[in-house]
């Protein structure tokens, strides 16, 4: 048996890697996942509540948008003011109850993530839909384009590129917090923490192991997401073209 | 006469309490090229948003082509289609290339096909000395080319009428020049309609068919340059001018 802390690290490493390896897998993918619908969630809730409002002589659709407006609020409100883990329970074993419904615990671990992120997200994108400056909306409204229009082509390419790294944060902060799904028994990097743990009664030393692998793993990410935004932003320089090249192109 | 494009008929526009327009009317006719000219905060933009609605009026009627454009079952997207704006501060889609620019609301607007989009933009792009410009996003270019490119977005609409709004005031002085010739050009050969606001008063006295002098919310004047310029009626168009004229 080993003896001290460096003689246990490669012992519990070499006993519980493959198990240790697939909860960082779980982990990572549940909040990729989690985080991608939550940005889908996200832009559609911050897409209707910046829909201009209809005249009020158009009854019906006036007070249809308020309502549903008032629901993407009430929906916001109640992720970000209630603890993730407490989501988990309350949604996971409130299916159970009421809907007879056992879901898988990966799309159960889905719906909570994303649900929670997607709130999130929609403050995130309504903040950055607001930022875009107001004459972009304004030449192209002079232009004759709809609202849609002007939200697709114009003001949602440019708000999404502004909140890009609020984005990538919420995915590194999802990558850690997807360990609370442990009180719904996913088996993701904490859990299986728990696990390795509990054999040889090593605490200390199986989360030293298990720290360093989130650190490794939010460390990439944060990394990989900034090298994605340069690419988005395209070239930083252009071709000047002149006319023997105007034609070769056209 | 022909039948006016537009028609400002007893027009007001109030923020709140404040008053910024007052019973303004005038026509607009076909190729007709007006200034508008007046000191900051009289309502000289304010107007030109009116006409196109980018600020809904408080009482009035605008016309266009007779039809009231204001009238609920106005189609304004085609409206505004073939009333372009030019505004102070270029305001070109700034997630795309120049020729983007040029070509989008073609094809969303008009529901033009992209091979013909592109062929108009490209017409208008060379006419305005920005055609190799083409690939640049708006970040990467001056502001005179801002402009020159704005311009030839909203010419690729194909419009009838083109509302400026002090296009060349964000504007470094030398790159003033680049971007009046452009529209010195489009004023003499276009046959498009125009209606600018302006504090370059070369061009509102060599370049317009007529000059509309407006103060605080009012049309002061409105006739044509060589009266404005030679033997204005109101004494206080007459003060502005000089004041103006000194300081070019
Ligand atoms: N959105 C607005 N809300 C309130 N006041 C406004 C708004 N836009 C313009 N104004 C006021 O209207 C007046 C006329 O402004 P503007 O039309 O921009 O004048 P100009 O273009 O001749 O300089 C100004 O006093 C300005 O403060
Ligand atoms: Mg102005």
């Amino acid at each position: 048996m080993p003896t001290t802390f460096f003689e246990w690290i490669p012992f519990l490493w070499k006993k519980y890697w493959p198990l240790l390896l697939k909860g960082a897998w779980t982990s990572l993918y549940l909040s990729f996942l989690g985080t991608s619908i939550g940005f889908v969630v996200g832009l559609l809730v911050a897409m209707v509540r910046t829909i201009p409002d209809p005249p009020k002589s158009k009854k019906v659709r006036y007070w249809l948008l308020k309502a549903v407006k008032f629901l993407c609020v009430a929906y916001i409100e109640v992720f970000r003011g209630t603890p993730l883990m407490v989501q988990a329970m309350v949604i996971y074993y409130g299916l159970m109850k009421f809907a007879s419904l056992r879901l898988p615990l990966i799309v159960a671990s889905m719906i909570i993530v994303g649900s929670n992120t997607g709130a999130y997200m929609a403050e995130i994108m309504r903040s950055g839909i607001i930022s875009v400056e107001k004459g972009q909306t304004e030449a192209a409204m002079s232009l004759g384009m709809t609202h849609w229009q002007t939200m697709s082509c114009v003001i949602l390419p440019q708000a999404i590129r502004n909140v890009l790294p609020s984005v990538g944060n919420e995915f590194v902060v999802n990558v850690k917090d997807t360990s609370v799904l442990n009180v719904i028994a996913v088996s993701e990097l904490y859990f299986v923490g728990k696990s390795a743990s509990g054999t040889y009664l090593k605490y200390f030393e199986v989360y030293s192991i298990v720290a360093v692998m989130y650190l490794i793993m939010t460390a990439t990410l944060s990394k990989l997401l900034g090298r994605i935004e340069k690419k988005l932003d395209g070239p930083s320089e252009y071709q000047v073209l002149n006319d023997e090249e105007e034609e070769s192109d056209v | 006469m022909s039948e006016p494009i537009i028609s400002v008929e007893h027009l007001g526009k109030s923020f709140g309490t404040n008053e910024v327009l007052t019973d303004i009317s005038f026509d607009v006719s076909q190729g007709e090229v007006i200034s508008i000219i007046g000191v900051s905060g009289t309502g000289k933009s304010t107007l030109l948003r009116c006409i196109n609605l980018l600020e809904q009026p408080s009482y009035g009627t605008i016309r266009y082509h007779g039809e009231d454009i204001l009238s609920p079952h106005f189609d304004l997207a085609h409206y505004r289609a073939k009333v372009g704006m030019v505004f102070q501060q270029f305001n070109l889609f700034n997630n795309l290339t120049v020729l983007e620019n040029c070509v989008v609301p073609q094809v969303k607007v008009l529901k033009r096909d992209r091979e013909e989009a592109e062929k108009n933009a490209r017409n208008y792009l060379e006419k305005v000395g920005m055609l190799q410009y083409r690939n640049a996003k708006p970040s990467q270019i001056s502001g005179g080319q801002k402009q020159r490119a704005a311009i030839a977005r909203a010419l690729s609409m194909d419009p009838e009428a083109i509302l400026f709004d002090e296009p060349t005031s964000a504007l470094d002085p030398e790159l003033i020049g680049e971007v009046l010739d452009v529209m010195k050009n489009l004023a003499a050969n276009s046959g498009i309609t125009m209606l600018v606001v302006t504090h370059e008063m070369s061009f509102a006295r060599d370049i317009s068919d007529r000059v509309i002098f407006m103060e605080s919310g009012h049309v002061v004047e409105d006739d044509t340059p060589a009266v404005i310029f030679g033997n204005p009626k109101m004494p206080r168009t007459r003060e502005f001018l000089n004041r103006m004229l000194k300081n070019q």
